[in-house]
This record gives structure tokens, C-alpha cells and sequence, in this order.
């Protein structure tokens, strides 16, 4: 079959649960926060219209309770999914752990929202971030096609490496806003996401009686905590196969766990993840018109993180500044510490400086790029940092 | 209908794995409650009277652990290696068939 995009305008929002659909998914549990709202409303709307087959949605009272059915759904061989933000991702903290322990390959949209106190619905990374040790992998989404696709693609690499996967996105930066999103006819997607092969299939009743997560002794439970790390490792390469197929298959090139853009001759690149990357792509194409060699590096995958493409970038150029719009209290920006510990035993020593933006869904414009691309100039040709850590937006 | 495990149980021996490539992709556990008894704690068991005994098996669907088993000839009796002693059966035993003792160690 032919491959013939259906152009729909939606929101970030519905490009998740277009692709939830598309994905045939088989059970949805999930509860309502803003901003993911919507994801959970159109499935149920879908259902609501028989416009899907074999979807059951589960209602539950918290997103603990949200994970937990996912989790025993995903453990009977199903297909899964759920969607949260900020309070209600952490709310799920600790079943996140069972999700990614039990190798349940779970697909979890997470609509990026600042955490609170002060009470804020507005974007920010810091709560999907803090989820960075529970063993799931992490896509960030530019733009509401990164939503539709990166569903799409983490069930298949989740499925394959029996790990789950988060797909984040922007409050309302993506989650409210409408674009165009190229969706791909249910044949084809039917043929790039078969039906989901479970490791262990708990409804199998021809096989000897087992039980899941059980308990390990100091014995045994370090051996399981390397497979999942090993796991983590493998998922690398089914990232970059995956996305190549994608590419292949829909036009759209996922091979690249860091997308680089214009970084081929640049002098240095900013680097940072989520849809903050195409302000930055937007300025990048401006300053080199103003005669600034600079390029962009989007972070698309945080974990498993990408540490081979980042070197490739950085030992090419002299600095890099991590936009981060997130922040870990008593260091510095999340992905700034992950890229210098990244770096730290090789050859590549670009001057790395970071900048914290956006926090709470603070304005972040091409004006500021500029800014930013002015103070890493004169760092750079003095050859030493003024700060490590800058709060760009500070009222000074 | 569950039979006496006696033979399964002799058998069973807790499995040891030497290399992280024997271990099973995630954690999962297959029949380790045959080598591992789970009725040490109590300190009352339950005693079956079969002449009150009406083979109504409530006490075999009620079982948590599930420690009860219908024998051959269709009375219930009590697996001592996993019954914790919780006393669910002899409550809901209608004709008063099943009391709980108290253990002798």
C-alpha cells in the first residue's frame, strides 16, 4: 500500500490519542489533569463513537491507582497505556518503578507541567525528570507530529526491549496548540506495530503457573537490576533502527537520538529537549544570517541517554549551551549535569554553560536565543565562563 | 480439584543460579512456594472433623493461601506446610467441622 498522509489539524493532545487509537491500544486507565485532559477525553470519546474495537477504559480515583491497572493490564500480554502530568506523574512514582521492574512495556504520555507549590499548569520539565531513575525511557516531543510519532515508535521499541516508555510534550505549548500532524492510515501502521508479543504472558493458561515480581533476596535481586540496565543499553540500537524505520516507511527520520541541526561547521550549539528546541531552531536559522556559526542539538531521547551522539557533537565544537527548563535544587539544570558527566572520560572538553529558561512556562523567545548566542560568544573567544549556572529570566 | 502435593513437594528444591544468563528477563518466579513453606508462623491450626464434614468445600473456596485440598475420597484436609493458622476456614465452616488448636512445636 501506498503510503498517503491524512493531514488533521489537532492539538498536541489529540495527536496522542490519535495515535492511541492508531496503535490499538487495548486498555487505557487513566485520571484527568490539566493539562493532559484532553488525551483521556477524545479516547474516551473514541470509544464513546465505537470508533475503536478492543479498547477498554479504565476509570480509576488517582494516578497511583491510573498505573497500577496499566500495569496488571500490561501484565496479561495487553496493550497499555495512560497519560499524566506533574502532581499526578509523581503521584505515580512509585508504581513507576513496578512498570519498568516487572519489563512491562508500557507507553505513558506525560503533558510536561511545572510542579508545585506555587500551583502552576504551565510547562516545565521537572517533573518528567524526576522520573529519570525509574527505569523508563524518556522521548521529548518538539511539536505535536513528535507526539503522534513518538507514541507510535515507543510502543515499538518498548515492545521490543520489554521497557516502558514516557512520551513527553509541552503544557499547553503543544497540548492546547493546533498544528498540522501527517497521520498515517491504520494499514500502515498495522504493518509498522504488529500485535504486541508479551515476554510473559500471564493469561497464557497452557503454561506452568508463575508469578510476577516477585520477591528476590540480596541473592538474586542485583542480577535483575543488570538485565534492566542491559536492557536500557539494547534499547539504543532499537531507537535508532526503529526510527531509521520509521523514516523509511512515513518520511520522518528518527534514526538520531540527538537531532543535530546546522551543527556541521558551528562554532557552538545549544542543546536542550522538548518544544523549546524550535524557538531555537527558528534562531538559529536567524543568527547564521547575522553571521553566528551555530547550530542545534534536541535531546529527543533522555534515557536511555545518548551518550555516543553527544560526544560526536561536542569534541566538533567549542561550546555548547544547555538551555534547561528544568532544575535540580543543590545543582543545576538536569540535562547540563547528565551532558558533563556524559563527557567528563573523554577527549571532547567544549565550554559548557547552562542556562535555566522557561521555568514554569516563562516566555521563551527568539530574542532571548540571540541573547544567549551573544554572552556564549564572548565566553568563548575569552575562552572562560562567567557563570556556570545562569537563571537567564531573572527580574534583576 | 487440588490433590495432595506430596510427591511435587519432595521434588521441589530451591533453583540456584550461577550466571546472570540463567536468570529469566524479568522477575518472575516459577513454583517457588513448593520449596518454600509458609505455614511457620501460626500458633493455631485447624483440625478437621470428618464426621461433621459435609464436603460443602466453602473452607477449600475461602482458603487464602489456598492450604486446603479435597482428598480422594472427598474429605477436605489441611497442607500444615503452608496453613498459617488465620482461622477463615473454621469460621466459615457451617457445621462446625473445623476447630482451631492450638499448635504443639
Amino acid at each position: 500500500m501506498e503510503y498517503k498522509p491524512i493531514r488533521k489539524v489537532v492539538s498536541g493532545n489529540y495527536a496522542a490519542a490519535y495515535a492511541v487509537k492508531h496503535a490499538r491500544v487495548q486498555v487505557v486507565a487513566a485520571y484527568p489533569i490539566t493539562p493532559q485532559t484532553s488525551i483521556i477525553e477524545k479516547i474516551a470519546e473514541f470509544i464513546a463513537n465505537g470508533e475503536v474495537e478492543n479498547l477498554q477504559y479504565v476509570p480509576v480515583e488517582s494516578e497511583h491507582s491510573a498505573m497500577a491497572a496499566t500495569i496488571g493490564a500490561s501484565a496479561t500480554g495487553a496493550r497499555a497505556f495512560t497519560a499524566t502530568s506533574a502532581q499526578g506523574l509523581a503521584l505515580m512514582h512509585e508504581m513507576l518503578h513496578w512498570a519498568s521492574g516487572a519489563r512491562l512495556p508500557i507507553v505513558m504520555v506525560d503533558v510536561n507541567r511545572a510542579m508545585a507549590p506555587p500551583w502552576s499548569v504551565w510547562d516545565d520539565q521537572t517533573d518528567s525528570l524526576a522520573q529519570r531513575d525509574t527505569g523508563w525511557m524518556q522521548f521529548y516531543a518538539e511539536n505535536n507530529q513528535e507526539v503522534y510519532d513518538g507514541v507510535l515508535m515507543a510502543f515499538k521499541i518498548a515492545e521490543t526491549v520489554n521497557v516502558p516508555a514516557m512520551v513527553v510534550e509541552s503544557a499547553f505549548i503543544l497540548s492546547h496548540t493546533y498544528d498540522v500532524v501527517e497521520m498515517i492510515p491504520q494499514e500502515l501502521v498495522d504493518e509498522f506495530l504488529p500485535l504486541r508479543k508479551p515476554l510473559y504472558d500471564l493469561a497464557d493458561f497452557e503454561r506452568e503457573p508463575f508469578s510476577v515480581g516477585a520477591l528476590a533476596t540480596p541473592a538474586d535481586y542485583y542480577e535483575f537490576r543488570y538485565k534492566l540496565a542491559k536492557a536500557h543499553e539494547e534499547a539504543k540500537e532499537v531507537i535508532r533502527k526503529v526510527g531509521q524505520e520509521f523514516g523509511e516507511r512515513f518520511g520522518r527520520d528518527y534514526s538520531q537520538m540527538i537531532e543535530t541541526y546546522r551543527t556541521e561547521d558551528a562554532d557552538f550549539v545549544f542543546m536542550g529537549m522538548g518544544s523549546l528546541m524550535g524557538t531555537v531552531k527558528q534562531a538559529v536559522d536567524l543568527l547564521r544570517e547575522e553571521g553566528y556559526k551555530v547550530g542545534a542539538a534536541k535531546v529527543r531521547w533522555f534515557r536511555p541517554f545518548p551518550k555516543e551522539e553527544l560526544y560526536e557533537l561536542a569534541r566538533n565544537v567549542d561550546g555548547i549551551a544547555v538551555l534547561d527548563r528544568n532544575y535540580s535544587f543543590g545543582m543545576e539544570g538536569i540535562l547540563f549535569t547528565e551532558a558533563k558527566g556524559a563527557l567528563y572520560n573523554t577527549d571532547a572538553k567544549p565550554l559548557m554553560k547552562n542556562y535555566i529558561v522557561g521555568l514554569g512556562g516563562r516566555d521563551f523567545t527568539v530574542n532571548d536565543v540571540r541573547k544567549i548566542a551573544e554572552n556564549m560568544k564572548a565566553i568563548i573567544e575569552k575562552g572562560e565562563l562567567d557563570v556556570e549556572v545562569e537563571w537567564y529570566h531573572l527580574k534583576r | 480439584m487440588n490433590t495432595l502435593f506430596g510427591e511435587k513437594k519432595a521434588e521441589a528444591k530451591k533453583i540456584v543460579f550461577t550466571s546472570v544468563e540463567q536468570y529469566p528477563e524479568a522477575p518472575i518466579s516459577l513454583g517457588t512456594t513448593l520449596s518454600n513453606f509458609t505455614g511457620d508462623w501460626r500458633t493455631f491450626i485447624p483440625v478437621v472433623n470428618e464426621e461433621k464434614c459435609v464436603k460443602c468445600y466453602i473452607c477449600w473456596k475461602f482458603c487464602p493461601e489456598p492450604a486446603i485440598y479435597i482428598k480422594p475420597d472427598g474429605y477436605v484436609a489441611v497442607d500444615y506446610d503452608y496453613c498459617k493458622g488465620c482461622g477463615i476456614c473454621a469460621n466459615e465452616c457451617p457445621t462446625n467441622a473445623i476447630t482451631m488448636e492450638k499448635e504443639e512445636k
